[in-house]
C-alpha cells in the first residue's frame, strides 16, 4: 500500500510483501470501554481466522468495569497481528490504528507504525472529549499526525444515518458504531462479511430489530470502504492464507483450551472432576466457561474465599474425584497453606495460575510472570511441587493434560501457569483428536495392602506414590491429615528420623517426575553453539520469532523453551552446557534465570520486561544481537543500538 | 454374601489403635466417649463415615475414630467438608472443630457452611481458651480473661457461638456439654437433621480454663442453672419451679416463678411459661442470647426446622442440566465457528 510519509515520499505501509501483497498485518480497535472494541475485534479475529490467515491477538482492557466516559484511563484495546506466513505474536507495531475518540487516540498512536494508517471517528473529537483526553488542539486538524496516514470522517453521524430506518434511540443508535468500523475494516481486507450477519442474528434473536440495525451498520461500513467516498488513501488489501496443516480448525483463548483439557485430561484419569473457584482477574473465565460444561462430569463451586475454593477441591480429591482450583497470583498467596497440605497428604490437584501483574493487587488486567517463585519455592517447609507452564493458548490443552496426568499418577499437586497474555488472546487451534492421547486411568485401593488386613495409605510404590483410597471404601478406614507421619501407616509421628525421611521421600517423588516427562527439546536452530535464549510461558511467540529472524541472518542462535518448570527435564543442564552463552527473557525480573543458575551452575543472564506488555519481537531480537554486534561469528562486545520501532508500553504514555 | 442381618457394632468398633494424647482429665475424652456411643446407638458403617477436623487439641479428634478421617489445617474443615461431601454424598461428615478453630480463623468457612446448608453435624467444642498453643484468649473468652497475650484481662466482647449459627442461617443449633448425660441425644438429633447441624459443646479445659463451666454444669447448681429445651414441652427448669415466659411488654424473655398444682406438678400454664417450639426461629434468637446468670443456660436442641440441602440443590441442579446432553469431547473440541483446511490428510475430525 502506498502512503505518504512525513516526509512527503511515496512509502510502504508495510515492509514485508509477498507479490505485492503484505505478508502480515497488525490492525489495532481503540476506544471507550464502553464502545465495544473486544467484540469487534473478537469478530474481526473470527473473519480473519476464516479467511484462512494465521493470527495471534492481544486484547488490552482497563482494570474498571466501565471508567468514566472519553477519559484516557477508560481506553480499551485490542491488538490482532494476521498474516500469510505463522503468526506467533500479536505483532509489534500496529499498522493500522482505529480509534474511536481523542483519548483512544492518544493513548494509542504513539505504538503506530511511521506512516501506518489511523482511522479517527471525528464526531467524537469534540472539546468536551478532546479535554477529557488532555488535548489541547485537535490532533485531527492541528498537523500532529502528520507522520501518520490519517483517515477522519465522521463515523457517528454515518452510523446514525445507516441505522435511521430502525428507529432507535440515540444512544442505541450510536451502540452500532463499532459494526460500522467492523464493516469498513471487513472491506479493507476483503472479508466475507455473512458469518457475522450470522452471528449477529443469532445474538440479536430477540431482538430483530437490533439485529437489523447493526447488519445495516455494518453495510453502510463495508460500503463507505467500496465507493469512491475515502479518496484514494486507502485501498483494499488481500492477505493470503497460510500454508497450514490439513484438518478442522477453531479459535480458542488460553481460559477455553485450559477448561477443555482439563475436561479431556479427567476423562483420560477417569475421573470426576471437582473445580473450586472464586472470583479473580484474569482467571474466573476459567471458571465461567467450565460451570457451562456439567455434563462432561464437572461439579463446579464458587467458593466464598480463595482458601475455600483449593480446600474443596482437595477435599473432592481425598474423596475420589479430580480437584482443580484456579487463581491468579494474590489468591494464589492465599492457597498456600492448603497446597502444603495436599503435599503432605499426598493427594492429587491442579492449580491453575492465570498470572498477572504483582505485587499484591499490581496489575489486575495486564501480563507478567512474576509467580515463578511464588510456584516453585512459595510454600512453608520443604514441599516439593510439579510446575509446568503452558506456552500459548492452544498449548494450554495439552498442558492441562499433562497437569493431570502428573497430579494423578504422582499423587502430588501440580501447578499450571498460564498468564494474562495467554488466557485472553485467541489463536487458531487445529482441533486434536481426543482419541489420539493415551488414557491413563486413575487406580484407587480396593483391599488392604499390609499383612494382616493392615491398611497402609502411606505404603509407597516404586515411584514412591502412595495409594489412593475413597473413603466408603469398605475395610479401609484411616486417618490423614497435615501433622508428619509413620513410614506407611501415616499414623502421627514426628520423631526426627521419620521427618528425615518423608521429607526425602516427598523430594525424591517430585524429583522423580522428571524421569516421567520428555526430554527437552530444542524449538529451532542449532543443538549446541554459541547462544541459546532459554524461554518459559507465553514468551515463547516473540523469543520464537526474533530467533527466527536472527538465524535468518546467519547468527548462531537457538530456542529453548522450557514446559516443565519443576522438575527441570532430566537433560535439561547437559543440553544447556553445550552452548557458551545463555539468554533468558522473562516477563518478571529474572526469576527462571535464577533457577536454571542454582540448578546447574549456569551463567544464565536475564532479558526482563514488566511493563505489562508482551514482550516485542524488537526487544528480543536487538538482546540476541548484543552477542554478535549484529553480524555472523562476531563475538559481541558493544551495543547494538535499541531498536526505534519498538511497541512503547502503553502504560508509558497512559500513567 | 446376601445375609441382611445388620452387623452389631460395640464401642470397640469405633476406637481407632492410637494412643489419645488430650491431658489427663481433659473434657474431650467425654465428648470422645459419648460421640463413639452414639455412632453404635446410630448404627452407623465406619466405612462411610469422615470425621473432618480444623487445627488445636479438639481437631485431633479424628485420629481416635476408628473410621475415615481428615485432619486439615486452621479453621477451614467446613471447605474440606463441602467438597467431599458435594464428590460423595452418601458420606456421612462430621466437623469437629473449636472456639478458636471455628470461631476465629475459620469464622468466614462456618457461616458460608451454614449458609449453604450442607448436610453434615458441626461439633464446636467451647473452651473459651487456645489450649494446644498454651492458653491465649479466644473469641469466646469473657471480658477480664488474663492469659499470656493479656496479662491484664482481655477486652474483647466474646462470640456467641450458637447466636452466630443461627444468624449466618443455620436451621439446627444445639448446646449441651462435655460430661453431660444428655450429649448423646443431641448428636443423635443433629444427625436426623437433614443440613447442617450446629452443636456447641461446652467442654472443660482442665489446664489453662479450669471449671470454666462450674456455674451451671457441677452438681449442686445443674437443677437451677440448666434449661433443657425439649420440643413441645414447657420450659422449665429448678425441678419445675421456674419457667421461661415471654415479657410482651419489652419483647423479651424473662424468667418467672411457677408453683405447684395441688397433685404436686408444676402450673405452668398459670405462670405463662413458654411451650418449646424447635421451629420457632425467633425464640430461638431469644433463646440463644440470655445471658447466663439472670438466665438458665438454654442446652438441647434450640432450633430445629430443616429445608433442602446444599449438595441436593447443587448436584440436583447439575443432574437437571446434565439430562440428555452427551459427552462427546471431540464435539466440544470443534465445537464453535471452525473451518478445515483442505489436504490429503482431511484429519480425524473433519465433519464433526
Amino acid at each position: 500500500m502506498a502512503t505518504i510519509d512525513a516526509e512527503g515520499g511515496a512509502r510502504d505501509l508495510n515492509p514485508a510483501q509477498v507479490g505485492g501483497q503484505p505478508e502480515a498485518v497488525v490492525v489495532r480497535f481503540a476506544g471507550d470501554s464502553g464502545d465495544g472494541m473486544q467484540l469487534t475485534g473478537g469478530q474481526f479475529t473470527l473473519s480473519t481466522a476464516l479467511a484462512g490467515n494465521d493470527l495471534a491477538t492481544f486484547p488490552d482492557f482497563p482494570a474498571e468495569i466501565r471508567a468514566p466516559q472519553g477519559t484516557l484511563f477508560g481506553v480499551s484495546a485490542f491488538q490482532i497481528n494476521f498474516g500469510s506466513t505463522e503468526i506467533t505474536t500479536a505483532g509489534d507495531a500496529p499498522d493500522v490504528l482505529v480509534a474511536m475518540n481523542p483519548a483512544a487516540l492518544k493513548v494509542n498512536v504513539g505504538a503506530l507504525k511511521p506512516g501506518g494508517l489511523i482511522i479517527a471517528d471525528s464526531g467524537e473529537f469534540n472539546k468536551r472529549n478532546l479535554e477529557k483526553a488532555k488535548y489541547a488542539a485537535n490532533p485531527l486538524e492541528d498537523g500532529s499526525l502528520a507522520k501518520w496516514t490519517l483517515l477522519a470522517f465522521d463515523i457517528s453521524a454515518l452510523t446514525l444515518l445507516a441505522v435511521k430506518p430502525f428507529g432507535l434511540g440515540n444512544k442505541e443508535a450510536l451502540r452500532c458504531k463499532n459494526m460500522w468500523t467492523l464493516g469498513l475494516a471487513l472491506w479493507m481486507f476483503d472479508r466475507d462479511r455473512q458469518p457475522l450477519i450470522d452471528w449477529l442474528h443469532s445474538k440479536f434473536a430477540k431482538h430483530p430489530v437490533l439485529a437489523e440495525a447493526n447488519v445495516a451498520a455494518l453495510n453502510a461500513g463495508h460500503a463507505y470502504g467500496e465507493t469512491a467516498e475515502i479518496g484514494g488513501q486507502i485501498r483494499q488489501q488481500h492477505v493470503q492464507p497460510v500454508p497450514a496443516a490439513a484438518g478442522l480448525y477453531r479459535t480458542v483463548t488460553g481460559a477455553e483450551a485450559i477448561s477443555l483439557g482439563l475436561v479431556a485430561g479427567a476423562q483420560l484419569a477417569g475421573l470426576k472432576m471437582f473445580f473450586g473457584g472464586y472470583p479473580i482477574t484474569p482467571a474466573s473465565a476459567i471458571l465461567h466457561y467450565l460451570a457451562k460444561l456439567k455434563e462432561f462430569d464437572v461439579t463446579t463451586f464458587q467458593a466464598e474465599d480463595e482458601i475455600a475454593a483449593i480446600c474443596s477441591a482437595i477435599g473432592a480429591s481425598y474423596a475420589g474425584q479430580l480437584g482443580v482450583t484456579s487463581s491468579s497470583g494474590p489468591g494464589i498467596a492465599l492457597k498456600g497453606e492448603a497446597m502444603g497440605l495436599a503435599v503432605m497428604t499426598e493427594l492429587p490437584l491442579v492449580i491453575v495460575n492465570s498470572q498477572r501483574g504483582g505485587p499484591s493487587t499490581g496489575l489486575p488486567t495486564k501480563t507478567e510472570q512474576s509467580d515463578l517463585y511464588q510456584a516453585v519455592y512459595g510454600r512453608n517447609g520443604d514441599t516439593p511441587m510439579p510446575v509446568i507452564a503452558a506456552r500459548s493458548a492452544s498449548d494450554c490443552f495439552d498442558c492441562a493434560i499433562e497437569a493431570v496426568r502428573i497430579a494423578t499418577q504422582f499423587m502430588t499437586p501440580v501447578m499450571l501457569l498460564t498468564d494474562g497474555y495467554i488466557a485472553n488472546a485467541a489463536e487458531p487451534w487445529l482441533v486434536p483428536d481426543p482419541a489420539t492421547y493415551a488414557p491413563f486411568p486413575a487406580s484407587f485401593l480396593e483391599e488392604a495392602n499390609g499383612a494382616e488386613g493392615q491398611v497402609l495409605p502411606y505404603k509407597r510404590d516404586p515411584q514412591g506414590v502412595r495409594p489412593w483410597i475413597k473413603p466408603g471404601t469398605p475395610g479401609l478406614m484411616h486417618r490423614i491429615g497435615g501433622i508428619e507421619k509413620a513410614i506407611d501407616t501415616g499414623d502421627l509421628d514426628y520423631s526426627p528420623g521419620v521427618h528425615q525421611a518423608q521429607t526425602d521421600a516427598r523430594k525424591a517423588k517430585v524429583d522423580g517426575v522428571a524421569k516421567a516427562t520428555p526430554p527437552q527439546d530444542v524449538a529451532m536452530g542449532p543443538t549446541s553453539g554459541k547462544l541459546a535464549v532459554v524461554g518459559w510461558g507465553s514468551t515463547y511467540g516473540p523469543i520464537h520469532q526474533a530467533v527466527r529472524r536472527s538465524l535468518a541472518r546467519g547468527l548462531d542462535v537457538a530456542h529453548i523453551h522450557v514446559r516443565h518448570i519443576w522438575p527441570l527435564p532430566a537433560n535439561l543442564g547437559d543440553l544447556l552446557k553445550g552452548y557458551e552463552k545463555i539468554l533468558v527473557p522473562e516477563m518478571n525480573t529474572g526469576q527462571f534465570k535464577t533457577v536454571l543458575r542454582d540448578q546447574y551452575l549456569v551463567d544464565a543472564q536475564p532479558l526482563t520486561k514488566v511493563s505489562g506488555q508482551p514482550f516485542t519481537i524488537a526487544e528480543i531480537e536487538a538482546a540476541i544481537g548484543t552477542y554478535f554486534d549484529g553480524v555472523p561469528g562476531d563475538a559481541g562486545g558493544s551495543e547494538v543500538p535499541a531498536d526505534t520501532t519498538q511497541l512503547p508500553s502503553i502504560e508509558a504514555i497512559n500513567p | 454374601m446376601n445375609d441382611l442381618t445388620p452387623i452389631k457394632r460395640t464401642i470397640k468398633d469405633w476406637e481407632s489403635d492410637q494412643e489419645v494424647r488430650w491431658c489427663p482429665g481433659c473434657g474431650d475424652y467425654a465428648i470422645l466417649k459419648a460421640v463413639q456411643r452414639t455412632m453404635v446407638d446410630l448404627g452407623n458403617d465406619p466405612a462411610q463415615t469422615v470425621f473432618v477436623s480444623g487445627i488445636g487439641c479438639s481437631s485431633r479428634f479424628p485420629y481416635y475414630m476408628a473410621s475415615y478421617g481428615f485432619h486439615t489445617i486452621h479453621g477451614r474443615a467446613p471447605a474440606f467438608a463441602t467438597g467431599i461431601k458435594l464428590a460423595n454424598p452418601e458420606l456421612d461428615i462430621w466437623l469437629v472443630t473449636g472456639d478458636g478453630d471455628g470461631m476465629s480463623i475459620g469464622g468466614n468457612h462456618t457461616m458460608h457452611l451454614l449458609r449453604r446448608n450442607l448436610d453434615c453435624q458441626v461439633m464446636l467444642f467451647n473452651n473459651e481458651i487456645y489450649g494446644l498453643t498454651k492458653g491465649q484468649f479466644s473469641p469466646t473468652s469473657r471480658v477480664g480473661t488474663p492469659s499470656p497475650s493479656t496479662p491484664a484481662g482481655s477486652v474483647d466482647a466474646p462470640a456467641l457461638p450458637c447466636a452466630f449459627a443461627l444468624g449466618a442461617g443455620g436451621r439446627f443449633i444445639a448446646r449441651a456439654y462435655d460430661i453431660s448425660k444428655n450429649l448423646p441425644d443431641v448428636l443423635k438429633a443433629a444427625k436426623a437433621h437433614k443440613g447442617t447441624a450446629f452443636v456447641e459443646i461446652f467442654q472443660n479445659c482442665i489446664v489453662y480454663n479450669k471449671d470454666r463451666f462450674a456455674d451451671f454444669v457441677e452438681k449442686g447448681v445443674a437443677d437451677s442453672h440448666q434449661l433443657w429445651l425439649k420440643n413441645g414441652e414447657p420450659m422449665l427448669f429448678g425441678k419445675g419451679t421456674k419457667g421461661i415466659a415471654l415479657d410482651v411488654a419489652r419483647l423479651t424473655l424473662k424468667v418467672v416463678d411457677v408453683v405447684a398444682k395441688d397433685d404436686g406438678t408444676p402450673d405452668w400454664q398459670a405462670a405463662g411459661v413458654l411451650v418449646h417450639d424447635v421451629a420457632n426461629r425467633t425464640v430461638a434468637h431469644m433463646l440463644v442470647e440470655m445471658p447466663f446468670g439472670a438466665f438458665p443456660m438454654a442446652l438441647g436442641v434450640i432450633y430445629d426446622d430443616p429445608r433442602p440441602t446444599y449438595e441436593a440443590e447443587l448436584l440436583g441442579q447439575d443432574a437437571r442440566v446434565r439430562a440428555g446432553k452427551s459427552a462427546n469431547l471431540a464435539k466440544l473440541l470443534a465445537k464453535g465457528q471452525t473451518w478445515t483446511v483442505a489436504g490429503e490428510d482431511q484429519g480425524p475430525l473433519a465433519g464433526v
